[in-house]
């Protein structure tokens, strides 16, 4: 019998770290993930999770003690947002450093000040570059089943990963999510076993001191990893596929393959996008979107591959690098550069929308979509959307 | 500055407490560490180990052991051990033992190894939350009073009169060394020692002893440092000794954060404060008001202690 229920995207989390085995859970009770971490606290209280549960007194020492579990070869996870991610930085990098597969769910939230609690992507872009899987999702279905994928796909390529989902539009907004079979979930994803850990039995010391001569390696390797989680990505989506019915691949295309005029989305405003592009297709107009659900690898060749129409595209990006502009629109034309320097490739228009919550409705990406096929516009670096001069 | 006649009494072989001690023999420290010649810090861990065995795992964030354990492929600590980062020895300590707890192994004890600068200073935050949770490992302070990997700062563990590269010297008045026994006795952990290297039976046992208890613990071992204390390396065990012996540093040991047993706590002597002082250049500057402050602070807080024992009637000495 298929287990249906009607939850929000915190108890999406947590009922997919639930079901993944995990070992240690650390965590930090900040406002913005508080039902993931109260939920996981008390199922580690009442027995029907397993796990040691670590209440911490800070977001930094408690993806410290994550680091400590995963070396000593635990499966762990811990969850955040916002000022507890900045928080966090530093160990994030070391996180990734020592090649451990941590799995965190971070609510995309804006970066104070001034205070806000609503969503934007601005806390898991400023870390793009700590060598962590970034991957955001747009449903409590797709939250769920990620959560359980994001494990084996860390205990693969031996990177972490961070799980992203907008605060209250997911976090705090109930869907009906199909809940994975416990037995089939433990299949899919046996308990983790170490390479390395540490163990008195066999001792290693992990992070020691490393000269010129060995360093760079360790980053080049970390990158080969990198540019490997990109398949591994998609043929975890395949066998989820099989167990489940749903499928998932680095990015999520909606009527893409005949598209001039093409969306590139992430997060939930890659649901909303879909209302406006099939308004516009029902005018003729040969319009499509992408969701990209994986940020970190940027999957170009795969973005490529699902645009062979495309002659304008217009990212929306919930997010801004102050000085340049939209963090997927800058990602999107550096990928592309090489390819349209030699084939004459689309153009690129980012559109930057809803930051600090600020709703992105269908009828604000209808404007964008009519914004990127006017016939005589010029190709502009960036646009605002919905926002006032003041 | 040489070797010269003192006012110490005591002899070699005293033993607090006066029982009979036999260090075991097996040596889990290898030679070939980079530790300076007369590190009281490297006699510190190879005593440690001695009374921890092999069936440990270490946690050393940023500090002096971070780097003299030698660099990538080298180590020679011995036991397992990872590097974390500078503020973080106590919280990664706790997801060691969680993932051994998780994983049914409750044998092995974890221990984190931590400097003064790590502990009193950039990770006390981190301290203090695992005391509170009760976490089960032993976290250790080699305490040289300064940081002195980065090239000898002040660090909240620099008592007052040392000199540094960073001391402000009559700017904001005389500073005072942080407590830090008495900050984790409010906690009332389970278990808080303090120990020195010339006193080796004596910090052999509290570790032994350490070992076979649950919950967090705490050992504070003042630890001798040649090139930041200014003094020539054969003189660690001799500083060791007096620190002890002029009351600056009692012997003791705490239980549940009140029941108190001293090891050795010695009534602070002007003249042998003077002799520790005299041995070492980062004292040189020192004022006459630097030294009668230090005096009174170690008669305070060496009075405390007193009565601290005498209340729970544990005096050992």
């Amino acid at each position: 019998m298929v287990d249906k229920r009607v939850i929000d995207g915190n108890q999406a989390v947590s009922l997919g770290v639930k079901l993944s085995g995990v070992e240690v859970i650390a965590a930090y009770p900040i406002t913005p993930q508080t039902s993931i971490v109260e939920e996981l606290s008390n199922y580690c209280d009442d027995g029907s999770m397993d796990a040691v549960f670590i209440h911490s007194e800070s977001e930094h020492s408690a993806i410290a003690t994550c680091i400590g579990a995963a070396n000593a070869g635990s499966r762990v996870f811990t969850a955040t947002s916002s000022q507890g991610l900045a928080l966090m930085h530093e160990l994030l990098h070391w996180a990734a450093g020592s090649r451990l597969p941590i799995v965190l769910a971070n609510i995309n939230r804006a970066m104070a000040p001034p205070w806000t609690i609503f969503t934007d992507q601005s806390d898991s872009l400023s870390q793009r570059d700590t060598g962590w899987l970034q991957l955001y999702c747009c449903s409590n279905q797709e939250v769920l089943d990620t959560v359980i994928m994001s494990f084996n796909i860390a205990e693969q390529v031996l990177l972490p990963v961070m799980l992203v989902l907008d605060a209250f539009v997911l976090s705090h907004t109930s869907e009906i999510v199909e809940v994975p079979n416990a037995e089939d979930v433990a299949r899919y994803l046996p308990p983790r076993e170490p390479i390395y850990r540490l163990d008195p039995e066999e001792p290693h010391t992990i992070g020691g001191l490393m000269p010129p001569d060995s360093f760079m390696e360790t980053r080049y390797n970390m990158h080969k990893a990198m540019e490997e989680a990109v398949a591994v990505l998609a043929a975890e989506g395949k066998k989820f596929e099989r167990m489940t019915g749903r499928g998932y691949g680095t990015v999520e295309p909606y009527l893409c393959d005949d598209a001039e005029f093409v969306l590139l989305t992430s997060g939930t405003i890659g649901s909303t996008a879909r209302i406006a592009v099939d308004k516009l297709r029902e005018e003729g107009v040969p319009a499509g979107m992408l969701r990209v659900r994986l940020f970190r690898p940027f999957p170009a060749r795969d973005i490529a591959a699902a645009l062979p129409a495309a002659k304008r595209i217009g990212v929306i990006d919930r997010n801004i690098s102050y000085g340049h502009g939209g963090i997927f629109a800058q990602e999107l034309k550096s990928s592309f550069y090489t390819d349209s320097v030699r084939s004459g490739g689309p153009e690129v228009t980012g559109f930057v929308a809803g930051l600090g919550g600020r709703d992105v409705t269908p009828d604000h990406v209808e404007g964008i979509l009519r914004r990127l096929i006017e016939p005589e516009r010029a190709p502009s670096g960036i646009e605002w959307v919905n926002v006032r001069e003041s | 500055m040489g070797e010269r006649e003192g006012k110490l009494k005591t002899e070699q072989g005293t033993k607090p407490g006066g029982r009979h001690f036999e260090l075991p023999a097996e040596e889990i420290l290898s030679s070939g560490h980079l530790a300076c010649p007369g590190c009281g810090g490297i006699l510190a861990i190879r005593l440690a180990l001695k009374g921890l065995g092999r069936d440990s795992i270490f946690v050393i964030p940023a500090c002096c052991m971070a780097v003299v354990d030698g660099p990538f492929p080298m180590s020679a600590i011995g036991v397992p051990m990872m590097h974390t980062a500078f503020e973080t020895a106590a919280s990664t300590a706790t997801g060691v033992r969680a993932s051994l707890t998780a994983r049914g192994n409750e044998h092995t004890t974890v221990v984190a190894w931590a400097g003064d600068g790590a502990t009193f200073d950039i990770g006390f935050q981190a301290l203090s939350a695992s005391a509170v949770r009760n976490d089960d490992f032993l976290y250790v302070c080699y305490d040289n009073e300064a940081y002195m990997n980065t090239g000898v700062q002040q660090s909240s563990a620099t008592p007052t009169g040392a000199s540094t590269t960073t001391t402000l010297r009559g700017a904001g008045g005389m500073t005072i060394k942080k407590d830090i026994g008495a900050i984790l006795a409010a906690h009332r952990i389970p278990y808080l020692a303090t120990a020195t290297p010339a006193f080796p039976d004596d910090l052999v046992r509290k570790f032994e002893k350490a070992r076979g208890m649950t919950g967090f613990r705490f050992i504070h071992i003042l630890a001798p440092c040649p090139p930041g204390h200014k003094f020539p390396a054969e003189s660690t065990i001799r500083i060791s000794r007096l620190a002890v012996e002029s009351g600056l540093f009692p012997l003791y040991e705490a239980e549940g954060g009140r029941d108190y047993t001293i090891s050795r706590a010695k009534e602070p002597d002007a003249d042998l404060i003077s002799e520790y002082l005299s041995l070492q250049g980062r004292f040189s500057g020192m004022s006459d008001a630097e030294v009668a402050f230090l005096l009174d602070i170690a008669k305070e807080r060496t009075s405390d202690l007193k009565e601290k024992a005498g209340r729970t009637g544990r005096k050992d000495e």
